[in-house]
């Protein structure tokens, strides 16, 4: 018994080695010279060095990093008061109010969520356009300000659903309204949900491309992404040392979640079936 | 539960807003734009179906833009299953380091969307991303090394199967793979086909991976010419948004179809408790 327990602790072990070798070679790779980058898998540096690091500290395309990182937070953190603020109100009329419309609205609130995006690209991109707000933060929040990821719609209004009714009938017999039920009942109870939602806009948004290559087209308003993909164009491989620190430096953020938040992120996947 | 249309609405403002402004109204101007020439800076003109037709019949690199993603679709999403579904099931047993190991084998699901990543990607399968017969299979490695997230649901789905299945199956003295076959699998059917709907949808949709290791072109010589690339390259690089608007709404259509077909297909094989057909 003791030697199957064993037994399968190497076998995860190992599967897992393999599955992490690309990131932490990654990571130790942001140590090494460009020509050792690129000549060898091995994992650790001949001699660690932090060349890499004080040459991307010296900014790219004349834009220092941190304006990229601040550019980011920016996009996320507007991605996620909006996301969380605009699907809580709209969660809690699905689950707590009564109206005509409530069946047939919620199918397609349900509907979109399995839409490709690329069919809204266009016309999002000219309505932007027109409006001037190109090469701005707001095609990348805006969105976010008016519900559009109807997934984590979905998400509150099966947790409010599951709250206990008679908490809103008794607000109700003190006289509460909608909006004192909502803000004093629902939003606190509703927190784990709201937790999750903002942790994966977060994440999604920190790593999102597409639209951001689409959005951001002067140095001075691009985020990590966009900066890394810089590296993408250039055909000398000196540059590759710079490459690796920044792209981990960009992934520090999501680390720092994932070790923070782990349980909640892996339960979210888990009950809701979440899958970016 | 109260009767307040009114105040529903209110909550709901911001919400039917989107939907309208960038929802619904997109749709169908990207629905119209299908059947125009638009180029973003002239008025739109009346093409008919011409776009279309030229898709279909004059336009080499859509078609190989189509077999690329197929392909694509056709090795990952299995692949990415069978991966998720076998750690999934090595990982569910008593233990107290299962959560650790759920946690840090979903790990790639989180980085692996991000161009940090595909870019060390490129650099360490370099001499593949180079080479036209194994780029593609690059990103199949990509896509497949995140399966992190339909495992964690895989894993949800297995500690819901009732224990007396397993030990009616081991009185009948099945063994393991019996085991895995007659139980397992039927009972673990309906997440099987949630999340063969859902990687399926998602691997048509691939772009940032691609972009990154086939450097923006679909290179080399188109092997990664993905259908997302192809639709970003006409739209955003040559703007031809009528164009691209039309590929986008075969895309839609395309998605549409293989989900329902999926469905279809579901009632021979995904079985649910207390479902007698």
């Amino acid at each position: 018994m003791r030697a199957k327990r064993l037994l399968w602790h190497v076998v995860c072990l190992v599967l897992l080695a393999a599955l992490l070798y690309p990131v932490v070679w990654m990571v130790l790779a942001s140590f090494k010279p460009a020509n050792e980058i690129i000549s060898s898998l091995k994992l650790l540096p001949e001699k660690f060095i932090f060349a890499n690091y004080r040459e991307v500290f010296r900014g790219t395309a004349g834009v220092s990093i941190w304006t990229f990182f601040t550019n980011s937070v920016v996009v996320s953190a507007g991605s996620v008061i909006g996301n969380v603020v605009s699907c809580a109100l709209a969660a809690y009329a699905f689950a707590w109010l009564r109206f005509r419309l409530r069946g047939p609205l919620f199918a397609f609130m349900i509907a979109t969520i399995m839409l490709p995006v690329h069919v809204l690209l266009i016309p999002q991109y000219t309505i932007f356009q027109r409006l001037d707000l190109v090469d701005t933060f707001w095609p990348l929040v805006l969105p976010k300000v008016l519900a559009t990821d109807a997934f984590f719609v979905f998400l509150m209004v099966q947790f409010m659903r599951g709250l206990p009714r008679e908490l809103g009938d008794a607000a109700r017999i003190d006289g509460a309204g909608p909006i004192r039920t909502f803000s004093s009942i629902v939003l606190p109870l509703s927190r784990p949900a709201l937790v999750t939602t903002a942790i994966f806009t977060f994440i999604w948004s920190w790593n999102d491309f597409l639209s951001q290559l689409i959005y951001l087209n002067t140095p001075r308003n691009y985020t990590l992404p966009l900066a890394l993909r810089l590296f993408i164009d250039q055909t000398s491989e000196t540059s590759y040392g710079a490459m690796m620190a920044m792209s981990v430096l960009s992934l520090l953020p999501i680390a720092l979640f994932f070790f923070a938040f782990q349980r909640l992120l892996v339960e979210g996947v888990a009950t809701t079936g979440l899958n970016g | 539960m109260r009767e307040r249309p009114g105040w529903a609405y209110l909550f709901l403002s911001p919400w039917v807003l989107g939907v309208l402004l960038l929802t619904l109204g997109p749709m169908a101007a990207s629905l119209y734009l299908s059947f125009t020439d638009y180029d973003l800076f002239s008025t739109p003109n009346w093409v008919g179906l011409q776009n279309y037709r030229n898709l279909f019949t004059d336009d080499e690199r859509f078609l190989t833009s189509v077999w690329v993603t197929v392909k694509y679709v056709l090795l990952s999403t299995p692949l990415k299953l069978a991966a998720a579904l076998a750690v999934a099931v090595l990982l569910n047993r008593d233990s107290m380091a299962q959560g650790f190991y759920r946690s840090a084998f979903y790990a790639p699901s989180l980085l692996g969307a991000s161009v940090a990543v595909a870019l060390s990607w490129r650099v360490i399968f370099n001499a593949w991303v180079s080479n036209p017969s194994y780029s593609l299979l690059t990103l199949v490695a990509l896509a497949v090394w995140q399966f992190g997230a339909p495992m964690v649901i895989f894993l949800a789905g297995l500690k819901q199967i009732p224990q007396e299945l397993y030990d009616a199956s081991s009185v009948d003295g099945a063994g393991a793979w019996r085991t895995f076959r007659s139980v397992t699998l039927p009972m673990l059917s309906p997440v099987i086909f949630f999340n063969l709907v859902l990687e399926t949808i998602h691997a048509f949709q691939a772009f940032t991976g691609v972009f990154v290791i086939s450097g923006g072109r679909g290179g080399p010589i188109d092997s990664t010419l993905f259908y997302t690339l192809y639709l970003y390259q006409k739209g955003f690089t040559e703007f031809r948004m009528g164009y691209a608007s039309a590929m986008a709404w075969v895309l839609v259509l395309v998605v549409a179809l293989i989900t329902a077909v999926l469905f279809r297909t579901a009632r021979a094989w995904v079985f649910y408790i207390g479902d007698e057909r």
